[in-house]
């Protein structure tokens, strides 16, 4: 489902540093891609000057390296192991302090963690892999809820996907089609970049008001449209167009889960760069004296063995149930528990898998050898 | 005599029992009634007759050294106890010791093993009947070995 | 003082009324609910209790639904949190969460045979599902109480289960896996219980509380008895952290056993049950 955008306008650098900076007027913080430890991370930015400009990325299973590009183009890359969910859903967050004084105790909540948040070149995968942890976190986590209820998305189609990137086979992109504010194609070719940019919503509207722009031209939204069309057609990778739940569930014992945990080292990397899991746990600690008390919640993976354990040990002792869970959870019973796949196709547990293990080969492999 | 032959197939190890087996079952059987604390079955001894369990609990038990008398199993009414007399060398392996007063049907073993080795549809029909018992009593003791209740840590 | 935003996550305040000791490593804890939101709960819901500075587990309800004044949970002294439970004195505070989760299906019992049956501390949840059951006796056919548990010292509930069978409304029948003498009851896995009692499989409804591997024997027992799995609902344990559906640790297969459970029907699981280390 697409949402109605307002005729195509298109601004410069010039007016993509405005845009920036009325955002920043109205109260949001700003959080964006920035180049950080030799990657492209989500940080805070003022200007267009902290984006990675010029900047690309090579991805492969287990391989990821930045490279110069030869242009100024501002979103020429595609998504690093960082995703937006640390902004709504942080990997550790004090969840509240108590304080016992004699026989009594005082239960304090932690500030409000409510933002204005306005996040800048978002993709349709990162998009999407918002809509997916809204539908799990949005009525059931408070802390979510406040963190979330205040966004701005300046979305950005995607123009370089990556050498493991399959959001066209998961339907998740390379264009945006909803769930942002404003959506910008960064025009190839053109330099200094340029920006094809059409509003969404009332907040879009009238941030694209308050800065320089001109209607777009005919030439310039078919180039942008290209521009698209053209990444779709250079994904890395593709997952099997087959029924994943069935071809998932029907398959629990297959043979393919052990050779799978042959490679896999149980590191739990795929969960945490995953954009979309969102398992917790929480760890409760206190002072010497038992005065002070408090409760963390901080990302789980269920590559640990503590993740399942119940009284008596864990209920997935090896490696080969943990893979399983991780693997069907993401892709058979997710839309059972919350009526979308869990995954969005951006491919960062391929490239950030230290032995390179691919979902999408994984997932051809086990069709094949189940179909035999 | 017709009256055995009746409590035979009214007896759950027996339900739907062709009346000729009945019959030929009655042939070795007799009614017996043990006291409390009295042995039904002696460890080592020769598995002479088994029980059709009619009233009262009987305690399945083994003597360990230093643990003093344990208790594996109990059995209570509409239950088979004594199934050593199937198979050679035909001895108990445990005490089985009445807990109240037991009234049970004993059968002679040495009379039955005859009969079934004569007629073998009669043999096929009790070793289908026992082996239903047997399957049960393992999976129950593979689960009772599984210490299910235990802290395993 | 009470802000929404945190509610689901901030444990309530409560403090223990008394404590009970049950067998050597479990104790009910009767808590004072003066602090804490009154409590109803239904027969099979939990909380997640916390001892402060140590953490948090989840703990059925073991008490009687009809008193939501006197909330009582049963707690087997087993890891670090549930130990420190288990320490705590007549008037220390712990903290609350809940109720969470699905309860027994009581109100599809009316004009049935219920036969509960409990494995060790399975019978803490099946508790409150018995004080209601008799509570509204006439509403029930017959109804069993079929108990397995470890040896003789580790039987919960001794009083309660002395007076429950000497009711003439209620069969209890308790077994031990191991035992020395005195003991003169039944030696024998609880499935063998369930061999005995002659249910009247179209008219029963079994709820199921204990050790997994327990309750898939017992299923199975049930399920040579006559009995439909939709007739035959198990309290599942996983591990419980949020209760709200969020943090994942819970999961059977599709399940989220915090949200969807612990009270689930046979038929909805059995699959999953039978694969190894789902």
């Amino acid at each position: 489902m697409s949402v109605e955008t307002d005729a195509a306008q298109v601004i410069d650098v010039a007016g993509f540093s405005q845009l920036l900076g009325w955002l920043a007027e109205q109260g949001y913080r700003l959080v964006g891609p920035t180049v950080r430890d030799d990657t492209i991370a989500y940080d805070d930015i003022a200007s267009a000057e902290d984006l990675p400009r010029g900047w690309t990325d090579e991805q492969a299973p287990g391989h990821y390296r930045l490279k110069r590009r030869n242009d100024a183009a501002l979103f020429g890359y595609a998504v690093g192991a960082h995703s937006y969910k640390r902004f709504f859903h942080p990997p550790w967050e004090t969840l509240w302090r108590a304080r016992r004084e004699h026989d009594t105790l005082q239960i304090r909540d932690e500030p409000s963690p409510a933002q204005r948040l306005a996040l800048i070149g978002v993709r349709a995968c990162e998009i999407r892999a918002i809509a997916i942890q809204d539908r799990v976190l949005m009525e059931r986590d408070p802390l979510y809820r406040a963190r979330r209820a205040d966004t701005f998305i300046a979305a950005v189609n995607c123009t370089t996907p990556g050498g493991t990137c399959f959001c066209v086979s998961m339907q998740a992109g390379p264009q945006v089609s909803t769930g942002f504010d404003v959506a910008l194609t960064e025009l190839g070719g053109v330099d200094p970049p340029a920006f094809v940019v059409q509003a969404a919503t009332r907040a879009g509207r009238d941030a694209l008001t308050a800065i320089t722009h001109r209607p777009a031209t005919e030439a310039e939204m078919a180039a942008a449209a290209t521009a698209v069309q053209h990444a779709a057609g250079q994904m890395g990778r593709q997952m099997p167009s087959t029924d994943l739940p069935q071809l998932l569930l029907r398959n629990l014992e297959h043979p393919r889960w052990s050779a799978l945990a042959e490679r896999c080292l149980a590191c739990g990397n795929c969960t945490m760069v995953c954009p979309t899991c969102f398992c917790t746990t929480v760890e409760d600690t206190s002072d010497l004296s038992g005065r002070e008390i408090s409760r963390a919640r901080r990302w789980d993976s269920c590559f640990t063995a503590e993740f399942s354990s119940v009284h008596g040990g864990s209920v997935r002792p090896g490696t080969r149930a943990r893979y399983r869970q991780w693997m069907t959870h993401k892709l058979a019973t997710w839309p059972e528990q919350f009526g979308t796949s869990g995954c969005v196709g951006c491919g960062r547990c391929i490239t950030w898998c230290p032995v390179g293990i691919d979902i999408t080969e994984e997932l051809a492999a086990l069709a094949r050898e189940a179909a035999q | 005599m017709e009256q055995l032959e009746q409590i035979i197939a009214a007896h759950p190890l027996f339900a739907g029992l062709r009346p000729e087996y009945a019959r030929l079952i009655g042939g070795c059987a007799h009614n017996v009634r043990f006291e409390p604390g009295q042995l039904l079955l002696r460890h080592g001894a020769s598995a002479d007759e088994f029980y059709l369990l009619r009233h009262g609990t009987v305690a399945l038990v083994l003597t360990a050294a230093g643990r003093g008398a344990l208790t594996v199993q109990t059995l209570g009414p509409g239950e088979l106890l004594g199934v050593s007399w199937l198979v050679a060398p035909y001895r108990w392996m445990y005490d089985a010791q009445a807990l109240e007063t037991v009234g049970a049907i004993a059968i002679d073993a040495a009379c039955l093993r005859a009969k079934s080795a004569a007629d073998h549809d009669l043999g096929f029909e009790l070793a289908q009947r026992f082996m239903g018992v047997l399957v049960r009593r393992l999976h129950a003791a593979r689960l009772q070995l599984l210490d299910v209740y235990g802290t395993h840590r | 003082m009470d802000t929404p935003l945190l509610d689901p996550l901030r444990p309530h305040i409560a403090r223990v009324r008394s404590t009970r000791r049950e067998a050597p490593d479990v104790w009910t804890l009767e808590l004072d609910a003066d602090q804490a939101p009154p409590c109803g709960f239904a027969p099979g819901q939990f909380n997640m209790l916390t001892a402060f500075g140590v953490g948090e587990v989840p703990i059925s309800f073991s008490g009687d639904p009809a008193e939501p004044g006197r909330v009582r949970h049963t707690v087997r002294a087993v890891g670090a949190v549930s130990s420190a439970l288990t320490r705590l004195d007549c008037g220390a505070v712990l903290g609350v969460r809940g109720p969470f989760g699905t309860g027994w299906p009581l109100p599809e019992a009316v004009g049935r045979d219920v036969v509960l049956i409990a494995g060790g501390l399975g019978i803490a949840p099946l508790r409150p599902a018995l004080y209601q059951l008799l509570a509204e006796r006439a509403r029930y056919g017959r109804l069993s109480l079929l108990y397995g548990t470890r040896g003789p010292r580790d039987i919960l509930f001794r009083r309660e289960l002395e007076a429950w069978r000497a009711r003439a409304d209620l069969t209890v029948e308790v077994t031990v896996d191991h035992a020395t003498h005195p003991w003169h009851g039944h030696v024998g896995v609880v499935t063998t219980l369930i061999e005995r009692a002659r249910l009247d499989s179209d008219r029963t409804l079994a709820l199921v509380c204990g050790p997994e591997v327990m309750m898939r024997f017992a299923a199975e027992a049930l399920g040579a008895a006559g009995l439909a799995a939709e007739a035959i609902f198990l309290s599942l344990e996983r591990n419980m952290h949020c209760g709200l559906g969020t943090c994942g640790h819970c999961q059977l297969g599709g399940l989220l056993v915090c949200r969807d459970g612990p009270v689930v029907r046979y038929d909805r699981v059995r699959d999953a049950l039978r694969i190894r280390e789902l």
